[in-house]
C-alpha cells in the first residue's frame, strides 16, 4: 500500500506524454532522413527500394574526399591543440592558490561559449582579413584550424574541469608527504586519474570542429570546403540521396563521439 | 611522551612540507593556464575588438574597410540617407528584422520551456537505469550537427516533402501546402533545434530536487497542481533560467535555420550580419550589428547573473 503512494507523489499528469512527444519530434524527422539514404530511387522523397548505392557513390566523388580530407585535418589538430592548451588551463586554474584576475581567465576561456557563433565568425573574418591585408599573413588552412582552436577550448575544459574538481586531493597531499615532486606526483597520481576527462573533453572538441558551419563558412578560403560546407554546396543544386547519406555518415559520427564521451563520464559516476 | 614530544613538531612540519609543496607548485601551476588563454586572447578576443573599431570606419568598395572614421553604420542601422535632398529618412527596416528575431527567440524559448519542462521532469523521476537511457537519448540531438538535422526538417516540410505528399495520399489536401520558406518553417526549425538546450539544464536541476518537500506539500494537502507551480517549478527556478538563456540567445542569432529554412526571404539578424559580409560588401555596417546583438546579449547574461545572485543571497 505504502510502494504505490510513494510512487504516485512524483507523478504529474500528462508529463510522460510530452516526454514521448519530445522524443519522437528530436528524432523522427533525423531518422527520416537516414533512412531515405538507402532509397534506391534517385529523388529524395519518393521511397523506391533499398540500396547502398549512395554511400558508394558519395565514397567515390573526389569533392567528397577532399572535404573529408579537410575535415579531418581541421578537426583533428584543433581537438589536440585545443585538449592540451584545457588540460594545462584546467590544472592551472584548480590545483593553484586563487589569483588575481583567475575570475578573469575564466571568463576568457568560457567567451566562445557566451558570444553568438555569427559574431565569433564575422569577427574572425576580419581579423584573418586584417592581418592578410596588413601583414600578408595568410595561414591558408591554418586560419580554420586556429578559428576551431578557440571555440574548441571551452568546450575541452568543462569535462577536464569538473574531473579535476571531482578528485580526490589526498592522493595528491600523499604523494607530496612521499616526497614526490609536483613533476611526478603529478605523472603518477593526477594525470592517470584526469585521463577519463581528458578523452571526454577530446571528445566533445572533435564533435564541435567537425560539426562546425558557421563560423567554417565565413572564415573558409576558396578549396578549404569541409563536410558540412560541402553539403551546403550539395542542397543547392538538386539534390538526390548522395547527401542523405553523407548527412548519415555526419550524424554517425556525432553519435559515436557522444556515446563514447556519455559512457566514459558515466563510468566515472559509478 | 616521545608521542606527546612528536606529534605537533612532526605534524607541523607534515603540514608545513606539505603546504609548501602545494604553494610552490600552486604559484607555478597559473602559467599552465598561459597558451589557452593566449590562443583565445589573440583569436578569440582581439578580433572582437576588431570589429569595434571596424564598426566605426568607412565601408570599401569591395569589401573590407577603409581607415577613416565614421559614424555612418551606426546611423545607417536606423536612417538612410536620401539621395537627393542628404537628409537622414527614418528606415526601420533593420529594426524590424531585429525585432522579428526577438520574437522568434522568445516564441522558441517559452514553448521549448512548456516542451521541455514536462520532458526534463519526466526523466529526473525515472529510476536511476532508466534515467540515463534519457539523458543519452537527449544528449545525441545537442551534440548532433545542426545544418544536417535543420536539412531533416526541410526534407518533410517541403512541397514535395513527406508531410504534403501523406496528406496529399490520403485525401486532405489537393494541392501541397506551402511550408518551406515560411516564417512557419523557421520557428519550427528553432525549436527543433534548441528544445535539448532547454531539456538538460532542466534536468539536471530537477534531478537535485528534494522529493521529501513534495511529499510535505501532500501532506499538508496541496492539490497535485499546487504541488507543481508552489513547490517543484519554484524550487528548479535556476534550471529554468539556465535552460531559458541556452535557447534565447543561440535563437536570437541564429543563423543556419533561417539560410536554411528561410530561403534568404525571411531574414534574422544572422543571416542579416553574414550578408554585409558577403553580397552586401558592408562590413562597418555588419559589425554594427553584430555589436548590437551582442549589447543584447549582455542584457540577457546581465539579468541572468543578476538573478542567479540575487537567489544565492536570499537563500
Amino acid at each position: 500500500m505504502a510502494e504505490p503512494r510513494i510512487m504516485d507523489i512524483k507523478d504529474q499528469p500528462g508529463f510522460r506524454s510530452i516526454a514521448v512527444i519530445c522524443l519522437l519530434v528530436l528524432y523522427t524527422p533525423v531518422l527520416i532522413l537516414m533512412v531515405f539514404s538507402l532509397n534506391s530511387g534517385s529523388l529524395v522523397t519518393h521511397w523506391e527500394g533499398v540500396t547502398l548505392n549512395w554511400y558508394g557513390s558519395a565514397f567515390l566523388n573526389e569533392e567528397f574526399h577532399n572535404a573529408a580530407k579537410n575535415t579531418l585535418i581541421i578537426s583533428v589538430t584543433a581537438t589536440i591543440v585545443s585538449t592540451i592548451c584545457a588540460t594545462l588551463a584546467a590544472i592551472g586554474m584548480t590545483r593553484v592558490k586563487p589569483w588575481r584576475g583567475l575570475a578573469a581567465a575564466f571568463m576568457v576561456i568560457n567567451l566562445p561559449l557566451m558570444v553568438p557563433e555569427i559574431i565569433t565568425a564575422v569577427a574572425t573574418l576580419s581579423f584573418f582579413a586584417l592581418i592578410a591585408g596588413t601583414l600578408g599573413l595568410n595561414f591558408g588552412i591554418g586560419n580554420l584550424i586556429l578559428a576551431h582552436t578557440v571555440f574548441c577550448i571551452p568546450f575541452a575544459y568543462m569535462p577536464i574541469r569538473a574531473r579535476l574538481e571531482d578528485m580526490d586531493l589526498t592522493l595528491e597531499y600523499a604523494a607530496a608527504d612521499l616526497y614526490a615532486t609536483p613533476w611526478n606526483a603529478f605523472k603518477r597520481i593526477t594525470l592517470p586519474l584526469l585521463v577519463p576527462g581528458i578523452m571526454s573533453g577530446a571528445a566533445l572538441a572533435f564533435i564541435v570542429s567537425f560539426d562546425d558551419f558557421t563560423i567554417t563558412q565565413l572564415v573558409a578560403g576558396p578549396g578549404q570546403t569541409t563536410l558540412p560546407l560541402y553539403i551546403w554546396n550539395q542542397i543547392r543544386r538538386p539534390m538526390t540521396p548522395e547527401i542523405n547519406a553523407i548527412s548519415t555518415i555526419l550524424l554517425l559520427v556525432s553519435i559515436l563521439f557522444v556515446t563514447v564521451s556519455f559512457l566514459i563520464a558515466r563510468r566515472r559516476a559509478k | 611522551m616521545t608521542t606527546a614530544a612528536l606529534s605537533p613538531t612532526t605534524l607541523s612540519k607534515a603540514a608545513l612540507f606539505e603546504a609548501q609543496a602545494v604553494k610552490t607548485s600552486a604559484r607555478r601551476n597559473r602559467l599552465l593556464s598561459l597558451p589557452a588563454l593566449i590562443i583565445i586572447g589573440i583569436f578569440g578576443v582581439l578580433p572582437l575588438i576588431i570589429i569595434c573599431i571596424y564598426s566605426f570606419l568607412v565601408a570599401a568598395p569591395y569589401g573590407g574597410v577603409q581607415w577613416q572614421f565614421s559614424t555612418d553604420a551606426y546611423l545607417n542601422f536606423l536612417f538612410q540617407r536620401d539621395i537627393f535632398d542628404d537628409t537622414l529618412q527614418f528606415t526601420p527596416d533593420f529594426l524590424i528584422i531585429y525585432l522579428r528575431s526577438f520574437l522568434f527567440a522568445v516564441v522558441t524559448t517559452i514553448i521549448c520551456l512548456l516542451l521541455g519542462f514536462p520532458t526534463a521532469y519526466f526523466m529526473a523521476t525515472r529510476p536511476p537505469a532508466q534515467r540515463n537511457w534519457w539523458v543519452l537519448l537527449i544528449t545525441i540531438p545537442f551534440w548532433s550537427n545542426l545544418l544536417v538535422r535543420t536539412l531533416a526538417i526541410m526534407f518533410i516540410i517541403r512541397d514535395e516533402g513527406l508531410i504534403n505528399n501523406a496528406l496529399l495520399a490520403l485525401g486532405v489536401i489537393d494541392k501541397p501546402i506551402t511550408m518551406l520558406y515560411t516564417n512557419f518553417a523557421i520557428q519550427l526549425g528553432l525549436l527543433y533545434a534548441f528544445l535539448p538546450f532547454m531539456v538538460l539544464p532542466l534536468y539536471s536541476s530537477l534531478e537535485k530536487l528534494d522529493f521529501r518537500l513534495v511529499e510535505a506539500a501532500y501532506d499538508l494537502y496541496a492539490t497535485r497542481r499546487q504541488v507543481l507551480w508552489r513547490v517543484i517549478i519554484p524550487l528548479s527556478k535556476p534550471g529554468i533560467i539556465a535552460g531559458c538563456l541556452l535557447v534565447f540567445i543561440p535563437a536570437l542569432g541564429a543563423y543556419v535555420t533561417p539560410l536554411i529554412l528561410g530561403g534568404g526571404v525571411h531574414l534574422m539578424i544572422g543571416d542579416l550580419i553574414a550578408q554585409q559580409f558577403g553580397s552586401g560588401r558592408n562590413w562597418p555596417l555588419g559589425c554594427a550589428q553584430a555589436l548590437i546583438l551582442m549589447a543584447a546579449v549582455l542584457v540577457a547574461l546581465f539579468f541572468y547573473v543578476r538573478n542567479t545572485s540575487g537567489k544565492v543571497q536570499h537563500g
